[in-house]
């Protein structure tokens, strides 16, 4: 032991040359049969479909999980950047990359036939996958209930409901909604009173909220349709979902929020045909329902029908704003989560 | 001291490490320089009060409860005749395997109202709902405090607990037979002796608990790092962000400075070491509530957590599992190391430099290079690739000119940069440990070789190195352990089909679901626990 560390200074330089070597050894360069994506999709959730397109056109896809700062990586790598297809799950996230114009347009037939006109850009750069709803658990105490996310600011919810951080992308995109449907003062003063509303403070994931609800905790939470998919499937949660009702908000009038997963074609992509192949392939039948049977989501196309276990929570109407106006919204609705203090 | 030329060659390279360790930090300053002001007022108006005065409470809360857990369990350890000592002596340490974010989602889930703990209390009382009983949220500043200094206190207690064994027991005898007492000799000499190393502990515990991001994010704790993360992810404005990080590292910086002021001159070495203790022999009573305390601390960071871990994989675990996760267990392992052994040898260069140069800034490089510690992991992700990105560029682009295939990304898109960042991220714990471990040798010595004629690579090799081998094992393990852990670096550089335990495991959490990542978390215990046991197979080691 007492030469360890005189032979950590004396092997500097070979140190230094073993260090160069591995740098050339992870250098990734584009590939004929390959295709990258850069994915906010945990890689287990999209690999059956990637596994798949790989068994039917031999191109092997490799995936990044890239959770956060995607469009920095992307902007930072530029035209060296590998990535050709970006896999997100919320439609901020799909402009921001428009925004900041590292996608690029992906004239295909194919995905204009498929994904209804709401579901992706007039100008053909993005395109969603999946939609998911915000959906409002309410307790089985409460019995049936038609519930609209304006009655979360109801006083005779005071200290009852239960949600996860204001901050969160999927709440950020529901006060978009609210903005672009009462505008910026109702919605203020909507979020003030729903924070006095709250049982506690924002906290946890979305299942969270649910087992809230399972323990008396609160009587309402916010949370997407595709976790309660999970966890029935999960032995040790399903008593959670079972203490709750999944109800569809603002059937009456406007319809529920929905959000989607999306994916958009890189700016640089060094693989493009491989890309559009690989798009092309997430939209057609057979993947859009394996997508809708692993992740419990709605498929995008309306001639895939979801899960049979999504599909028994029934139908519902979905809110027709378009999801450029969410996006457009999100930082102001920011600003008003913050102005409310909603997590404090 | 060492010879003219001598000092200016290693002057060069040392300079040569701290302006490239510096690069990214500076990069990241200028670009929170162009940061425009009205995202600042709107967060000054609305949250950043709140934000600010959290992370005050935190890493003051966090600071002194682990200089609390960790001092007191050192000097028991050291000075004591507390019961199952050669035990506790290591297990002590175990916690520092515990990635935060783990423990975090572990205990909050446990004490959870809906968690096990509150809901066999509901079922055992009758209580019904939260109006029927009082019971602790976990999920606040306090609770955040607690938790975190859970996995924090033992690099104070290991730091501290080396000092105290090194230190000269004749300083303490002579101080006994100067009429103190065994307790106050402990309080009035030993304490201020292991000051330096007790300094940088409470230091590197300051700046783990204000770039924390993943932990403070399950209590709900909203902090500087929580407005980092908002106005580059939330706000899209990454300039900003920079800013803040600035802050936050100048703050940081403040502190260091601060502390550094406040203990210079004082000097603390001897010549003749003399490790024999004496052993402060506790009365029984005193020694049940000695070692309760100690086990304390070892179960609340190690053995409850690990537990609820194992449970996980019991019911949750499978072959399938483990043995996909080999490959991402040897990446873990391949980045620490390297990590761990390139820091420990740039925290030699300069801190040895800083020790026996003529040069008026000696201590310059040492300071500066201990500053990336204080940057949010994913904040340095970011300052990196904007950093090697153009260099990338400047290599195709001579590649191009003289006809070669352009070599891509070949630093920001490779392991390279996840590793550099490692390195500009857990230099202060390297530095502060072996600069700690230096100032331990006496001065004498650094003059004794010369005068005999015996040159600076023999006067290295055969004095300072061997002297230092226990703060250059402690400063590689601690940076071995932080790489292993760490998450949001790797998580933002990786290259394709590069997993580590980490990055796995924060996939499964941030869907909710790390039962199915427990097997992983267990991995990166036991494979962070494994440095710790060899290194304490020899407590003389």
């Amino acid at each position: 032991m007492s030469l360890q560390a005189t032979k950590i200074v004396s092997n500097i330089h070979i140190v230094n040359a073993l260090l160069l070597s591995l740098i050339f050894s992870f250098n990734v360069n584009a590939n004929s049969d390959e295709v990258n994506v850069y994915s906010y999709r945990q890689p287990f959730l999209v690999k059956p479909l990637f596994d798949q397109f790989t068994d039917d056109t031999g191109i092997k896809v490799n995936v990044v999980f890239s959770k956060k700062g995607m469009s920095e990586r992307l902007a930072r790598e530029g035209k060296y950047s590998p990535a050709d297809i970006l896999l997100t799950t919320d439609i901020s996230r799909l402009i921001e990359l428009k925004d900041r114009d590292l996608i690029q347009v992906n004239n295909s037939e194919v995905l204009s036939q498929a994904i209804p006109s709401q579901y992706r850009s007039s100008d053909h750069t993005w395109f969603a996958l999946t939609t998911r709803v915000r959906n409002i658990y309410s307790s089985k105490r409460l019995g049936d209930i038609a519930i609209n996310y304006e009655d979360l600011a109801d006083p005779k919810y005071k200290g009852r409901i239960c949600t996860r951080s204001g901050k969160h992308a999927y709440n950020v995109a529901l006060v978009a909604s609210m903005i672009a449907e009462h505008g910026e003062a109702y919605t203020q003063q909507w979020l003030e009173k729903f924070k006095a509303n709250l049982a506690r403070k924002p906290q946890g994931g979305d299942r969270n909220q649910v087992q809230a609800i399972h323990q008396n905790l609160c009587d309402i939470a916010l949370g997407n349709s595709y976790y309660f998919g999970q966890m029935l499937k999960d032995e040790n949660q399903k008593a959670w979902t079972d203490a709750v009702n999944i109800n569809f908000p603002n059937q009456s009038d406007r319809g529920a929020h929905v959000n989607v997963s999306g994916m958009a074609l890189a700016k640089h992509s060094p693989n493009v045909n491989n890309a559009k192949a690989l798009m092309a392939f997430l939209v057609s039948k057979p993947a859009q329902q394996l997508y809708a049977e692993i992740n419990m989501e709605y498929p995008v196309r309306s001639d895939v029908a979801p899960s049979k276990l999504v599909a028994s929570w029934g139908s519902f109407k979905a809110d027709k704003l378009p999801l450029e106006t969410i996006a457009k919204n999100r930082a102001l609705a920011l600003k008003l989560i913050d102005k409310a203090l909603f997590d404090l | 001291m060492i010879a003219k030329s001598q000092n200016s060659f290693w002057r060069a390279i040392c300079y040569l490490i701290a302006i490239t360790l510096l690069t990214p930090l500076v990069v990241l300053l200028i670009q929170g320089g162009r940061a425009s002001t009205s995202l600042f007022s709107h967060l000054w108006q609305t949250v950043l009060p709140d934000y600010i005065a959290n992370t005050l409470i935190l890493g003051v809360g966090v600071v002194l409860l682990s200089l609390v857990f960790g001092v007191i369990s050192a000097a028991l350890i050291v000075y004591t005749n507390v019961k199952w000592k050669n035990t506790l002596r290591w297990l002590l340490m175990l916690p520092l395997a515990m990635p935060a974010y783990i423990v975090a989602y572990l205990y909050t889930d446990f004490f959870d109202y809906a968690g096990p703990v509150q809901r066999a209390l509901r079922t055992l009382f009758e209580w019904n709902s939260p109006a029927d009983y009082m019971f602790f949220d976990l999920r606040t500043l306090g609770g955040a405090v607690i938790i975190i200094t859970f996995v924090l206190y033992p690099y104070i207690y290991m730091l501290a607990r080396t000092a105290f064994e090194e230190q000269d027991q004749n300083l303490l005898r002579a101080s006994r037979t100067l009429g103190y007492s065994t307790f106050q000799s402990l309080i009035k000499v030993a304490l201020p002796l292991a000051r330096p190393a007790i300094a940088v502990a409470a230091s590197l515990v300051l700046m783990e608990a204000l770039a924390d991001f993943a932990t403070v994010q399950y209590f709900a704790v909203n902090t500087l790092t929580t407005a980092i993360y908002d106005t580059w992810l939330g706000y899209s404005d990454l300039a900003a962000a920079n800013a803040l990080a600035s802050v936050l590292m100048l703050f940081i910086f403040f502190v260091i400075v601060i502390e550094r002021r406040a203990r210079a001159g004082q000097l603390h070495q001897s010549n003749r070491v003399n490790k024999n203790q004496q052993l402060i022999i506790l009365p029984k009573f005193w020694q049940i509530i000695a070692s309760t305390f100690c086990w304390f601390l070892v179960i609340a960071g190690f053995i409850l957590p690990f537990s609820l871990l194992v449970i996980m994989v019991w019911e949750y675990g499978s072959y399938e599992q483990l043995l996909s996760l080999i490959p991402m267990g040897s990446n873990s392992i391949k980045i620490a190391i390297w990590a761990a052994s390139l820091t420990v040898v740039v925290a030699l260069i300069i801190s040895l430099f800083k020790r026996l140069s003529n040069d008026r800034f000696s201590a310059l490089p040492l300071h500066i290079t201990g500053m990336g510690y204080a940057i949010p992991g994913t904040v340095l992700a970011m300052a990196m690739m904007s950093t090697f990105a153009p260099i990338d560029y400047m290599i195709n682009d001579i590649a191009a000119y003289f006809n070669q295939p352009e070599p891509g990304l070949l630093l920001s898109g490779s392991i390279f940069a996840i590793i550099f960042s490692y390195i500009v991220r857990f230099s202060a714990i390297a530095n502060g440990t072996i600069d700690s471990g230096i100032s331990q040798i006496s001065k004498s010595l650094d003059n004794a070789p010369s005068s005999l004629g015996v040159g600076l690579p023999k006067m290295l090799t055969k004095v300072h190195l061997p002297l230092l081998k226990p703060s250059i094992l402690v400063a590689w393990l601690l940076v071995f352990v932080e790489t292993m852990k760490e998450l949001p670096t790797v998580l933002l550089l990786r290259p394709f089909n590069f997993e580590t335990l980490s990055t796995q495991i924060y996939q499964l959490i941030s869907d909710e679901m790390l039962e199915q990542g427990a097997l992983g978390a267990i991995f990166i215990v036991i494979l962070g626990l494994l440095p710790i046991m060899w290194l304490n197979r020899d407590p003389k080691a």
